[in-house]
């Protein structure tokens, strides 16, 4: 049955349009207003920073709660301290292995996020 | 000390290797651009191999195991900040600032706060901590030529900033970016494999307890080898063999010292098994106990390890060699992916330095006698191995060690000699033109002389201590001028120079307090020692407090700056 109705109907003519040339050349308002520093451009850059920065501040304050305070909640439990896991004391293990895949990954979701707010900027300037 | 043929074969192969990439590297080289930045040509991953390549310093290599031995568990703090610090670098500064344009602090003070006399200020920061993070590179490089061969120290330190300096002179950075991704991947393999064959040997020594309760003690007799006389105190009555000078008199045979002080050197000594370490007057050899511990008596202590921390967290960003690094990269994204992939890199190399700092206490404890911590690293393979594996493994650590000096001075003299091309012997914008490579290969000259000199008369000190107090000093200046240009608009020029003159200035004090002044004690020393603590926020304060004050010098452009700095390059027509 489907068959049968591929074949009978041939493909239609469509016009196919790449890109919307006359759109695309014109410099979009708030893209003017990006370059004039004026209104709406203003409003959106701040907007931005405001983003990255409040991004960089979470994930700053992620590492310093985590590993960073790691000196006082040693110097406020000593028995923490003398804890073992697999045969070796717990300050080792966390300063010596474990910070680091911390890092990374604190590292990699600012990253994406940070990917993200720029994408979200670009549409935003882009959609306008 | 015999000469250990492995490791000088080792030492060469890398110095050779070194300048063989470098020369490959000059017949790409055409114009300045090619000189500072390799023509932003070069792809994340290469990148990323350099920067790391180029930052794991002398200080990582050898410094962090040598302070682990000696000080313990309070010294992982160090690889810990060194990494951290690319984060830092990531949240804060990364993206902006390859999309600022700037090739070096100077150039981004000036885009930033249109000032020529900020940019002036901060090129004198970059050459001050720049010289003296070069310093403990050299001294490394002499501390390692003489463990290996037997060589004085000026020997290695000269040699080194020999090697550095022509090749910096006469490739630039295009060439670098090879040698640097080149000689991560060689300092990787040279810490991994040595550790991992030291490991086997701890194993096969039915796992000799790594820290007991008391201080350390010669597990088997043991020759002792003092070049330059020192002053060491001896706990309980020891009877050693003896051959050369104690207490001011030549002596050969038996000879029984005494509890309390004593001078030996340049003398070869036999301490008996299980007597204990005799250690270096001043340092402190701590016991099995307080070693496994972190260190938690007193305030002041604390502060020294936050201290530390802020230092190193905050200081990479402003070190002058990491920065010009990031504008190699094509783009923002692509500058933040590059310091991720660092982050990643560097963390896999910082999991094994400190292994060779706990085999040291008690397989090398001979360390704390001739207060030469910092070669534990070099000498672990021959005391722990032997024949073939020891000459092997030993030849590798120095190969590594010798990849750690050069990648990172030759990171610090090309930024040193960019800033005083441009900015002290005036070639007129060397950055893009394409005339002023003259200009360049003198700068490098003297930018590899100072230093040099520096560490033929600085000798004695840490590694990893100098390099600290040179991330306090950039974390108190270069720091806050960064975080606050890049996402703060009411930075002002003025602001930014009071900021770098008081917070950096007292940093710069304290270091200088803290490597040549008198010797203090307690909280004095603390604030000295570790000065980040109060020095950043100082800086912060004061950069925020007089740029509110000179609001009408707030640069017209301020708007158009943020805009560049934080919107992706695909908005840019």
């Amino acid at each position: 049955m489907a068959l049968t109705v591929e074949e009978s109907s041939r493909p239609q003519r469509v016009r196919v349009v790449l890109g919307d040339m006359p759109q695309a050349r014109r410099t979009p308002p708030v893209r003017a207003e990006l370059d004039q520093q004026t209104g709406v451009g203003e409003v959106l850059v701040r907007g931005l920073v405001r983003a990255q920065l409040g991004l960089a501040v979470r994930m700053a304050a992620l590492v310093a709660l985590t590993v960073g305070s790691l000196p006082l909640v040693f110097a406020l439990f000593p028995g923490l301290a003398e804890t073992t896991l697999f045969g070796i004391r717990l300050p080792w293990l966390l300063l010596g292995v474990a910070a680091y895949p911390l890092f990374v990954g604190a590292g990699w979701i600012y990253t994406r996020g940070a990917e993200r707010n720029e994408r979200d900027f670009v549409e935003l300037v882009e959609r306008s | 000390m015999t000469v250990n043929v492995a490791g000088l074969v080792a030492v060469v192969a890398v110095t050779l290797a070194t300048i063989a990439l470098g020369l490959y590297g000059v017949r790409l080289a055409r114009t300045t651009s090619d000189f500072l930045v390799a023509s932003r040509a070069v792809s994340p991953t290469w990148n990323a191999a350099a920067i790391s390549g180029e930052y794991l310093s002398a200080a990582s290599f050898l410094g962090i195991a040598g302070l682990v031995m000696k000080n313990g568990v309070d010294m992982l703090w160090y690889p810990v900040g060194f990494a951290a610090g690319y984060l830092a670098l990531l949240l804060f500064v990364a993206a902006p600032l390859r999309r600022s344009g700037a090739y070096t602090l100077p150039d981004f003070a000036e885009t930033r706060l249109a000032s020529p006399r900020l940019r002036s200020l901060t090129t004198a920061f970059v050459v001050f901590i720049g010289w003296f993070y070069l310093v403990p590179q050299l001294q490394g490089a002499g501390l390692t030529l003489g463990t290996v061969t037997g060589a004085p120290y000026w020997v290695g330190a000269v040699g080194v900033a020999i090697v550095v300096t022509a090749n910096v002179a006469g490739g630039g950075m295009r060439s670098i970016t090879f040698v640097q991704a080149f000689q991560y991947w060689l300092k990787l393999t040279a810490i991994v494999f040595p550790v991992a064959v030291l490991l086997l040997a701890w194993q096969a020594d039915q796992r000799a307890e790594l820290a007991p309760p008391t201080a350390p003690v010669f597990r088997a007799a043991t020759d002792v080898t003092v070049r330059t006389p020192v002053r060491v105190e001896v706990a309980q009555p020891v009877t050693i063999q003896a051959d050369g000078r104690i207490d001011g008199t030549d002596r050969t045979g038996t000879t029984t010292l005494a509890a309390g002080t004593h001078e030996i050197g340049p003398a070869t000594v036999t301490f008996p098994a299980d007597a204990a370490v005799p250690h270096l007057v001043g340092l402190a050899a701590r016991n099995g106990t307080s070693w496994l511990t972190p260190s938690t008596t007193g305030g002041s202590a604390l502060f020294g390890v936050y201290s530390l921390i802020l230092a190193t967290f905050l200081g990479t960003m402003g070190l002058p060699h990491v920065l010009v690094r990031f504008y190699t990269n094509p783009d923002g994204a692509a500058a933040r992916r590059t310091t991720l992939v660092v982050l990643g890199l560097l963390g896999t190399f910082y999991l094994f330095p400190a292994l060779y700092g706990a085999l040291g206490r008690v397989y090398t404890p001979e360390l704390f006698m001739t207060g030469n911590t910092d070669a534990v690293v070099l000498v672990l393979p021959g005391a722990m191995l032997d024949g073939f594996a020891s000459s092997l493994v030993g030849g590798l650590v120095a190969a590594g060690a010798f990849a750690a000096f050069l990648s990172t001075a030759s990171g610090l003299l090309v930024s040193v000699a960019g800033v005083l091309a441009a900015d002290v012997l005036g070639a007129p914008d060397v950055s893009r033109s394409a005339g002023s490579v003259a200009g360049f290969r003198w700068a490098a000259v003297l930018a590899g002389a100072v230093p040099t000199v520096l560490a033929l008369q600085l000798h004695g000190l840490d590694v990893s201590q100098v390099v600290g107090l040179a991330f306090a000093v950039a974390a108190s200046s270069f720091c806050p001028l960064l975080v606050l240009g890049i996402w703060w608009r009411g930075l002002t020029d003025l602001g930014a120079a009071a900021g770098l003159l008081v917070g950096g200035g007292a940093a710069a004090v304290a270091v200088l307090l803290a490597v040549a002044g008198p010797t203090l004690t307690g909280w004095p020393a603390a604030l000295v020692a570790q000065p980040a603590a109060w020095t950043v926020p100082l800086a912060f304060a004061v950069m925020v407090t007089v740029s509110m004050a000179t609001r009408r010098r707030i640069p017209g452009n301020v708007g158009a700056m943020m805009l560049r700095l934080h919107a992706p390059e695909s908005l840019r027509h």
